[in-house]
């Protein structure tokens, strides 16, 4: 059953809790995956999305997400003016994409320092998100737990390597998936956790032998 | 552990404790959120001044929706039932009501701050019903806890049938706020328990098979004005049920018929803009100058 303040709640800047809510917190998980200020943005519009974005104000939600706005900040509104004077430039376009949830963006996001993400993810209701894709690796992040995600050479005993830091430090998984993209290549591991990470055990992660990257993104 | 799956559960946990329905939700909630009673408290406590804030920015509302369709007809409910020579046939407190539901709605369509109440497209309906409690005297403190007694009718509608339109169609929107609604206003009133599950039963049975069928797949047609339709209709409910009325059929079997209509409706009539008002040739010529030429 959900809790009190799924049913009275969120509070939000209107008008639609899947398409404008949900949208802005599509576009701040892309944002915390980023991990840094974005400096460009591409965004691809999916189903219902595509097609009634601008009377949802979907695509001032996606921006003002990416700047780091939560999904009732009052200057949601004025988004696409903000990106213009933050120097965020960004392009919206409307794609048909094969099996995906109709209220889907694909966002590419270019930070910086020239950091790049590509996070898939879509707006399944009630201001909820499913976080389908990261930089091609398959996921299903809902943004309500904070993540610990690295990227690691597929080999044994990484995972445990890793859990065990995370086991030092007394720091509980809720949720865990492992995906790769060929047998030895390169894999992602997100893990959503009770509490979130440290920065110590974020760096000690990242310096495990064979783990090439290790991110915190924090709950939306 | 506290907990309940129905509105007989709920009922029956608040009449063995002695305790008002929202101490039972409260109780549950503290369990599964391993927080606060006080921190509770306090986060309704926010979103009720946010839902105020909607509603005293509704009342005065002058702007029109980013597609032109809503925007100043709450203040045009509002101004009229102010007017000396007004004599509206439900009377100043209720047609207020409407006012402030139709305004928290024109809020929303012009990306002003609402609460989720349980939805966006029903945001109107409980500040509305709880706005024309506190015109009567009820206190601040009443209708923050009411708002807990409103969640916990929305939790077992949510788990025993659906709260979007795209599953169940507006009888999951409008009518859950409308039973929320109900439920609440009869406990401010000083309902019993069983008052406040039959409002929430004669509120539900009449929104029963109401479809979602918003014009170009926007949360204003018919969305606004229904909010304004559903607080009176929450107000009567609430009133009925402190008269004394009883619903025939019990509260949850009326929960389990929602989700079954809701089931049967055709998906042209859930939200996919596909039937009903939505396919009218008005609507479609709206749509066109919005959309263009998109399938």
């Amino acid at each position: 059953m959900h809790g009190v303040f799924d049913i009275v709640g969120p509070v939000m800047i209107g008008p639609s809790s899947s398409h404008t809510a949900g949208a802005a917190r599509l576009g701040l998980m892309a944002r915390k995956i980023l991990g840094e200020r974005p400096v460009r943005a591409e965004i691809n519009l999916h189903g219902s999305f595509a097609k009634t974005y601008k009377g949802h104000g979907t695509d001032k939600a996606l921006l003002a997400g990416i700047m780091g706005m939560e999904p009732d900040d009052m200057r949601l509104r004025e988004a696409l003016e903000m990106a213009e004077e933050g120097g965020l430039s960004y392009v919206f376009k409307q794609v048909e994409l094969r099996e995906a949830h109709p209220n889907t963006a694909v966002i590419y996001l270019v930070g910086e320092t020239g950091r790049v993400a590509r996070v898939r993810g879509a707006s399944v209701g009630g201001g909820n998100i499913l976080i389908s894709n990261i930089d091609g690796y398959e996921v299903e992040l809902s943004g309500q737990y904070p993540v610990l995600l690295t990227i690691h050479r597929d080999r044994p005993g990484v995972i445990t390597q890793v859990t065990r830091i995370l086991s030092r430090y007394e720091v509980n998984i809720a949720f865990m998936r492992v995906s790769r993209q060929s047998r030895g290549e390169t894999a992602m591991m997100i893990m959503e956790l009770d509490d979130e990470p440290t920065a110590e055990v974020v760096e000690e992660c990242g310096q495990v032998p064979d783990v090439s990257m290790a991110r915190s993104v924090p709950a939306v | 552990m506290v907990n309940f799956n129905n509105m007989a559960e709920l009922v029956s946990l608040a009449k063995e404790k002695d305790l008002p329905i929202h101490e039972i939700v409260i109780a549950r909630e503290m369990h599964t959120s391993l927080r606060r009673r006080e921190d509770l408290v306090k986060e309704m406590a926010a979103s009720w001044q946010v839902m105020q804030e909607s509603i005293a920015r509704g009342m005065n509302n002058k702007e029109k929706s980013l597609s032109g369709l809503t925007g100043g007809d709450a203040r045009k409910i509002f101004l009229y039932s102010g007017e000396k020579s007004c004599a509206p046939y439900l009377g100043q407190s209720a047609l207020r009501a409407v006012a402030a539901a139709v305004g928290v709605n024109e809020v929303n369509a012009v990306m002003g701050r609402i609460v989720a109440c349980p939805t966006a497209g029903s945001c109107g309906i409980v500040p509305a019903a709880l706005y024309a409690a506190r015109e009567r005297g009820v206190s601040e403190e009443k209708l923050v806890l009411s708002l807990f007694t409103a969640a916990g009718i929305g939790m077992i509608v949510d788990q025993n049938a659906s709260i979007a339109g795209a599953s169940g169609g507006c009888q999951a929107e409008c009518g859950t706020a409308a039973a929320m609604a109900a439920g609440a206003l009869v406990e401010v009133a000083g309902g019993t328990p069983e008052e406040v599950g039959e409002a929430v039963a004669l509120s539900l049975k009449n929104l029963l098979g109401l479809v979602c069928d918003p014009v170009a797949g926007l949360v204003e047609v018919p969305c606004v004005k229904r909010n304004g339709f559903a607080v009176v209709e929450a107000m009567l409910a609430a009133d009925m049920a402190l008269s004394g009325v009883k619903s025939v059929i019990p509260v949850d079997e009326v929960i389990e018929a929602m989700d079954e209509i809701g089931r049967a409706m055709p998906k042209s009539l859930r939200e996919t803009s596909q039937g009903g008002l939505a396919a009218t040739a008005t609507a479609r010529k709206i749509e066109q100058g919005l959309y263009g030429n998109q399938p």
